[in-house]
């Protein structure tokens, strides 16, 4: 599309049953009942003038531009805050209302620099396009009067500035930061002739303010005071493509706006059902890695991992490769090859990649980085719903009574969802927070949770079998609901094991470190407080009882009837991009497309049918699994696209040791990451910016990823894995993602009726889409659960093999911030690390002191499996006898120090809970050294011409 | 093949499921194995001493040569 700026309606959307008719400028037309006459007007196609409204944020009715007369009424009221009524007759264009308007537009423009010609909002300046439809000839007070003209701007943000001398005191900055984003670091400071838009406390500027950078202030000022400094270096954007982000799993749409072929800002798409209008500092502004200089464009090889790379033409890499694979093969076999698929590329590459793996390798060793993060979330919910996906969209949200937040920090982790569940709980809901640490939703502007269970890392299970015990034995059980919608024995088994006396809160207490009393009151409020919802992260599932808690957590949800409509429901928080799609798209290595188990005949026979060959009937290697056998010499090549594992995954010197024993290690991605120190081949990969596909998000969302710039590297990823397969051998023909989409759609039943074109003309669908959910399914199991009856699985707790003890006395859990994006491949390449430059370990004072370390000092980092040195931050968020820290940065390498240890179920890793010790260190450690002077030999690159 | 951590994952599961009761349990690991374990893994867990394996593990364990 061209250059429009997005519809701006004035002021928010109103839902109601009834709906009120009325008459504005001749026009009649009909709204919901509450509509603003502003908003009625728009929709009917006119346009009154207005500078303070905006429709994201509520009506305000202080700048006196968009005044009406109602015929029976005395004065002229604004029409952002005056309710449309049914018979209203409204005039928007009189000679009283535009000597009104002009009048105040004067006295705004002779406090407002006349830089128009030079201004860098020009053209897009709403200040401007109002005093041209109102028709300003002249300022009558001249310019020479008191003003703010001379105020400095406010440079700080590495993304936008602040110019407090365009600024015309319309609060829409600090309205959206106090409605929108829910953070409320901005105020309008002192009063009259004084005000300032003023970011934190005196002395502040926006960088040292609480300001998150959600850009939502930007969006919402409508001349140059707030402005991306991108526009101002680059210009005016003259086109706009909507596409879908390629950071967390809230999957949030925004407008690529672009000038020329070159990338000028990302606006937050209004129309996108998952954000609405809404948007975080990484999706917002962390784009520069897409063009930052370390991008590898070229194809390289080596023959060996000690040798430097060589720079070599595409078909002379994809020659090399399929050699190296196929005389792997003739050698040990198909088994000895496999592959990881990327939660942050599109489904229609994972697919492919998984396709490659079972149909050109001949095995089932595909696996996905959704390994080592929501993995039991499929395993679990599979058990007892029988889907692997969660059950609401976001907007449920906005219908919850009683939130309970367990193992995630959605402020952090999933912040435009954060700022949705923040406006719900400012509207009265109830918050239960269970999480080690008191992270930022315990207590923030207007929100105090109810209750925060600090609880003693991998005490999860413990701590939800409590209030199942709570809960049943207080008769708060929804008997009706169980009946009727669960299998009823399963229920009385469950019922009777959590009922033990073991199982309550006080006997639980000493493993928990859960005070009883709050614990009973949270599973209390959590019964009967009305439509609980449940939302989790990786604080659930990255324990070895990680498939345990997430059945644990179904069961609290079953046993209250906290399922199947809206306000309610299990919603685990994916973390990447794109992993509920990984996981749809056969990923994992026992499973096809659509969670369907690669033993069952019917199903493998109709991949056959479409594919053309026979598909292996037994279970491939997990990832783990994968490491463990390259170790022991049967696993011998491995294709990774889009993934890190070397930073990403536990006990990096094991990962590194599985790697170095392979022959064939090909890393498809776009920066020489840690892992292809490991590697003979490296595909250049493509950024989200560079390639048409579709990501599903963790609301099952299905939404377009649309190429706004050619790839770098001259191909979209599923263009490198079709040649890759094309080298093989293999028959494969795709001119689009949409074909691929199309076979996903003929060989998985949830996919059935999703298609490019659907996809298009709707903006999204959310899986199941098929005969019985034509239109997708917003709401999973409304009238049954999938499986049939809901299933109670008995989940005891089972503490973890990993202990403190008095050599690692501490237990670790690692995480992740807001502006840094899983281990910082991305983010780690633009300016948010202005705000995170490094891993920093989180203490609490009495540890630190015990240990003699004062916040900012060098701290050794030890567990079993190894050490890394970092920077202690001295915090009471941790609870004492607990530490926290990051992965983002490849210098300190958290994984170095976590285990081995997993998931019972499904291997994986927990990350959560490392027993280490902390002491006192002077700098970084001999292996830190080590692995730098290691991996910057490891980067070379040959300067000599290829063969 | 190095199997301590085959037999390290074979008892994780088993006790995770022995809430379920020993039948239960036996079966539950049994099938959990066949479905998520690679034919090597099977293998080597079939080779390995069964010695470390806890009860219901190994009971499951044997259901394999079935």
């Amino acid at each position: 599309m061209g250059y429009e700026p997005q519809a701006d309606f004035g002021t928010p959307e109103v839902r109601s049953d009834t709906t009120v008719t009325l008459t504005i400028d001749g026009r009649q037309v009909t709204v919901p009942a509450g509509t603003s006459v502003m908003r009625a007007a728009a929709e009917c196609g006119g346009s009154i003038p207005k500078l303070c409204a905006t429709d994201n944020v509520a009506a305000f009715g202080s700048c006196r531009m968009c005044l009406v007369e109602i015929d029976g009424r005395r004065g002229t009221p604004a029409s952002c805050t005056t309710p449309a009524e049914a018979n209203m007759v409204v005039h928007t264009q009189t000679p009283r209302l535009e000597k009104l308007r002009r009048g105040v537009m004067e006295l705004y423009i002779s406090d407002h620099p006349l830089d128009c010609l030079t201004c860098s909002a020009s053209g897009d300046c709403e200040l401007q396009d109002t005093a041209a439809q109102v028709g300003l000839r002249d300022v009558r007070y001249g310019y020479d009067g008191a003003n703010h003209l001379g105020l400095a701007p406010d440079t700080s943000n590495p993304y936008f500035d602040f110019d407090p001398s365009k600024c015309i005191a319309c609060s829409r900055c600090v309205r959206a930061c106090d409605e929108v984003q829910g953070t409320l670091a901005l105020t309008i400071s002192a009063r009259g002739f004084a005000s300032k838009v003023s970011a934190g406390q005196t002395g502040d500027n926006f960088l040292s303010s609480e300001c998150v950078s959600c850009g939502a202030c930007v969006q919402a000022c409508p001349t140059a005071t707030l402005q991306e400094k991108a526009v101002k270096e680059i210009g005016k954007p003259e086109r706009a493509v909507i596409t879908t982000c390629a950071y967390c799993g809230v999957g949030c749409t925004f407008r690529a706006e672009m000038r020329g072929e070159q990338l000028v800002r990302m606006v937050p798409w209004k129309d996108g059902k998952a954000n609405r209008g809404h948007s975080c500092v990484k999706g917002r502004f962390a784009w520069g890695y897409a063009n930052h200089q370390d991008r590898i464009t070229k194809p390289m090889i080596r023959d060996s991992i000690d040798e430097p790379w060589r720079e070599v033409s595409w078909d002379q890499a994809l020659s090399f490769t399929a050699a190296r694979l196929n005389a792997i093969k003739a050698q040990y076999g198909a088994r000895a090859l496999g592959g990881i698929t990327s939660s942050r590329c599109t489904n229609e590459e994972t697919f492919l990649v998984q396709k490659l793996v079972r149909s050109g390798f001949g095995s089932n060793n595909v696996d996905t980085c959704a390994r080592v993060c929501h993995s039991p979330t499929g395993y679990g919910l599979s058990k007892t719903f029988g889907t692997s996906a969660g059950t609401q969209d976001f907007d449920s949200v906005m219908d919850a009574d009683v939130i309970l937040v367990i193992g995630a920090n959605p402020t952090d982790g999933h912040p435009v969802f954060a700022s949705r569940m923040k406006r719900r709980l400012r509207q009265g809901a109830k918050l239960i927070v269970i999480d080690p640490r008191r992270i930022d939703l315990v207590r923030s502007p207007h929100i105090e949770a109810a209750h925060h269970l600090p609880l003693q890392p991998g005490t999860n299970v413990a701590v939800l079998t409590a209030m199942a015990h709570v809960i049943v034995t207080e008769g708060l059980a929804a008997e009706d609901f169980i009946r009727e919608r669960c299998d009823w024995d399963e229920y009385q088994d469950w019922a009777r094991f959590v009922s033990d006396q073991r199982h309550s809160p006080e006997v639980l207490e000493a493993v928990t470190r859960v005070p009883a009393h709050a614990l009973r009151e949270a599973a209390r409020l959590y019964a009967t407080g009305g439509n609980g919802a449940i939302y989790y992260g990786l604080g659930v599932t990255e324990h070895s009882q990680g498939s345990s808690t997430v059945m644990a957590i179904a069961n609290l949800a079953m046993v209250t009837g906290n399922v199947g409509r809206r306000g309610v429901g299990v919603n685990p928080l994916r973390g990447q991009n794109n992993v509920q799609g990984a996981c749809d798209m056969g990923s994992f290595p026992h499973e096809l497309s659509g969670y369907r188990h690669i033993s069952d005949a019917a199903t493998r026979s109709l991949f056959e049918a479409e594919w053309g060959t026979p598909l292996d009937a037994e279970p491939g290697l997990r990832i783990p699994n994968m490491l463990d056998a390259a170790v022991d010499g049967t696993f011998r090549a491995i294709y990774i696209q889009g993934e890190d594992i070397l930073q990403s995954d536990p006990n990096t010197h094991h990962v590194a040791a599985g790697l170095k024993a392979m022959d064939c290690v090909i890393v498809h991605d776009l920066f020489l990451n840690e892992t292809a120190n490991y590697a003979h081949v490296f595909l250049p990969g493509s950024t989200f910016l560079e390639k048409d596909g579709t990501f599903t998000n963790a609301e099952r969302r299905i939404q377009l990823v649309r190429k706004v710039m050619e790839p770098a590297n001259g191909f979209g990823d599923w263009e490198v894995t079709q040649e890759l397969a094309r080298a093989l051998g293999l028959d494969w023909n795709y001119a689009h993602p949409s074909q691929i989409m199309d076979e996903i759609a003929r060989l998985t039943p949830t996919f059935a009726g999703v298609s490019f074109a659907r996809l298009e003309a709707e903006g999204s669908l959310q899986w199941p889409v098929n005969e019985a959910h034509p239109d997708g399914s917003p709401i999973m199991h409304v009238d049954g659960f999938v499986r049939g009856k809901g299933k109670f699985m008995v989940t005891d707790y089972v503490p973890t093999d990993e202990k403190t003890g008095p050599r690692f006395p501490l237990l670790l859990t690692t995480g992740r911030i807001l502006s840094q994006y899983n281990v910082g491949a991305q983010t780690r390449r633009t300016a948010n690390t202005v705000w995170h430059a490094e891993d920093l370990l989180e203490m609490h004072p009495t540890d630190a002191e015990n240990r003699g370390l004062n916040d900012g000092d060098w701290a050794r980092l030890t567990s079993r499996t190894g050490e890394t040195t970092l920077r202690v931050t001295v915090t009471d968020r941790v609870a004492p006898g607990v530490v926290y820290t990051t992965f983002h940065h490849p210098a300190t390498q958290a994984n170095v120090v976590t285990t081995e240890f997993s998931d019972w179920a499904t291997n994986c890793p927990e990350y959560k809970v490392t027993a280490v010790q902390v002491m006192p260190s002077n700098g970084p450690s001999e292996w830190q050294e080590s692995y730098a002077s290691w991996s910057e030999k490891s980067r070379r690159i040959a300067t000599e011409a290829a063969e | 093949m190095d199997t301590a951590p085959l037999i390290h994952m074979a008892n994780q599961i088993a006790r995770n499921l022995a809430a379920q009761g020993e039948a239960a349990a036996i079966e539950q690991t049994a099938q959990h194995l066949i479905a998520f374990w690679d034919p090597r893994m099977k293998a080597g867990i079939l080779a390995a001493d069964p010695t470390p394996l806890s009860p219901i593990a190994r009971a499951a364990v044997e259901r394999l040569r079935g």
